[in-house]
């Protein structure tokens, strides 16, 4: 059974990579254009005008905070539209029939999304290189931030799409919680530019933990205590995976 | 060995609507098996229940002697379900289609791949394998469907209602095909709207009503207790008045159309020989209805004056 599994979720994979490939110009292109206006406008033409923080230009240090962004919101936006449609399309059934198991079909979105992350996560990556110049602090800790963050999104988006009734759904949370979520987390500035009252409720903010975890991990730098970031980060991560799989194998919002 | 075992099988939905009020099932390997209702008696729950499509209030469900209660993968292993309604990813081709599905099923790519060749030539859809599902006829997408369901070479196939909107032409195709997976072993169960279809394809039959069966018995036993059946006949020549046939009933239905009740125990023969001595030669003779569906009609209108009453 384990290898019938194992050929189940590389299924699973497969269909999820194809979908967001076959769409490349919806799925690929459109951060990489957003972030290059990012790097354009707030880094040269804004942040020339900007003192240093923490030691680096403006431009660098924005940098790790774009890249996270755009992982955030594709993992995210991967797996709440693909399972949503799924579900909308009534393809999900075709899971849903075959033995392969509740945590299998889990494995397989969060991968997808991961794919699509990382995948736009590089892409962004590239194009910073034409405006920055910069070496990786620490290798294990970027690649550990962001493999965690794009799962943890990856499984946010699919409690979306479990819940979801319309395409209305869909949209609600990234445009009305995420997004502001990632704007007030720390990617344009450092919250000990706050005073200590937002400084206080910046850290209610999960995305604040991941932005700098993944600042340490590029630039050396960061607001908050890397273990408290990484431990945080890796507890919401567990949090998420258990729920999305009670509300799985519970048959919320798939099974009558 | 049972294909099937349903015990007592009950399901109300979060609004109160029962759907099932406890109803058991037998289907036995090798059957080819009827469901029949009319919409809303309760047929999708049942055959969602048992692919894990809908979640069951209370009872048990065996497939193969596998409570799917304890070991549902190995249950759902041996089935293959042809749902009602087309629900195909719409970026997918027809191959990858199969392709996926088997792999689900755990079977790698290089086996799904000659699984999908295998039944889109059989049910000629090998030369729309690049196409998209929008882009096939209703036909396609029905016989797209039974490939899906068979991919995985399940031992138990499911249709609901597989050739609703299919062509005349069509549906005879796939009565053959269904016919022959049948002779190869495969357990086949079967709902349909098409009387005709489950009375030429089904050996048994069990017709559910407002979440209960009210029968549950072999074609040939149902078809059995019909006391009456109607026949048109058409006539040579025009008729003047109705001829007089003693304890046969007759309508004139035009001047060269009769229609007649044959009572259980009455002979078509006796009734022939009463017509000729009149000099009426009878040219052609048919049934005015399917035989199934009178019965079917019966049944289901004393199932609902049973519950007017109870209620």
């Amino acid at each position: 059974m384990a290898i019938k599994n194992v050929v189940a979720l590389k299924t699973i994979v497969i269909k999820e990579v194809l979908r967001f490939s076959r769409i490349w110009v919806q799925t690929i292109l459109p951060p990489a254009i957003t972030m290059t206006l990012y790097f354009v406008i707030f880094g040269k033409l804004i942040g020339s005008q900007i003192s240093k923080m923490d030691g680096f230009e403006y431009i660098e240090y924005i940098v790790p905070g774009l890249i996270l962004m755009s992982v955030i919101t594709n993992s995210y936006a991967n797996v709440v539209s693909s399972f949503f449609s799924a579900k909308f399309q009534g393809h999900i059934e075709e899971m849903l029939v075959s033995p392969t198991p509740g945590y299998i079909i889990l494995l397989g979105f969060i991968t997808g999304g991961l794919c699509r992350g990382l995948a736009v996560g590089s892409v962004v990556m590239l194009v910073s290189f034409f405006f920055v110049d910069f070496r990786v602090h620490s290798v294990l800790v970027t690649i550990f931030v962001l493999l965690l963050t794009s799962i943890l999104f990856s499984l946010a988006g699919f409690i979306n799409a479990i819940y979801a009734k319309s395409f209305d759904d869909i949209s609600i949370v990234p445009s009305f919680v995420l997004t502001p979520l990632i704007y007030l987390g720390g990617v344009f500035y450092s919250v000990n530019m706050l005073s200590e009252f937002w400084q206080a409720v910046s850290l209610a903010n999960p995305i604040l933990y991941m932005v700098n975890a993944f600042r340490f991990g590029l630039l050396g730098v960061s607001d908050i205590d890397l273990t408290l970031a990484l431990s945080m980060v890796f507890a919401f991560t567990v949090a998420l995976f258990g729920f999305c799989l009670y509300l799985l194998n519970k048959g919320v919002g798939i099974r009558a | 060995m049972n294909a099937l075992l349903i015990e007592n099988l009950q399901k109300t939905y979060k609004n109160g609507h029962v759907a099932l009020k406890g109803i058991s099932l037998t289907v036995k390997k090798g059957d080819f098996f009827a469901l029949l209702g009319p919409n809303g008696a309760g047929k999708s729950t049942t055959i969602g229940i048992i692919c894990s499509l809908v979640n069951k209030t209370s009872g048990k469900v065996f497939v193969f002697d596998t409570d799917i209660d304890v070991d549902f993968q190995t249950a759902k292993s041996r089935i293959g379900l042809v749902p009602q309604e087309f629900n195909f990813s719409v970026f997918e081709p027809v191959e990858e289609i199969l392709i996926n599905q088997a792999g689900f099923y755990g079977i790698n790519r290089t086996e799904a791949r000659k699984r999908a060749e295998y039944y889109l030539k059989k049910l000629e859809l090998w030369d729309k394998r690049r196409t998209i599902p929008k882009e096939l006829s209703g036909g396609m997408k029905r016989r797209l469907m039974i490939a899906r369901a068979l991919v995985h070479e399940p031992e138990l196939l499911i249709l609901d209602e597989p050739t609703a909107g299919v062509d005349i032409e069509l549906r005879r195709t796939m009565w053959q095909f269904l016919r022959d997976i049948n002779q190869q072993g495969v357990t086949i169960i079967l709902t349909t709207h098409y009387l005709e279809e489950a009375e030429m394809l089904c050996k048994k039959i069990a017709i559910i009503d407002e979440g209960n069966i009210i029968e549950d018995t072999t074609m040939k036993n149902l078809l059995n207790k019909l006391n009456k059946e109607t026949f048109v006949l058409t006539v040579e020549g025009s008729l003047e008045h109705l001829p007089a046939t003693g304890d046969y009933t007759l309508r004139c239905v035009d001047e060269s159309t009769l229609e007649a009740e044959i009572i259980k125990g009455q002979s078509l023969n006796a009734l022939f020989d009463i017509l000729s001595s009149q000099n009426i030669k009878v040219l052609s003779m048919r049934n005015k209805t399917n035989r199934l569906e009178e019965l079917y009609v019966n049944l289901i209108t004393n199932s609902s004056n049973k519950s007017s009453v109870l209620t």
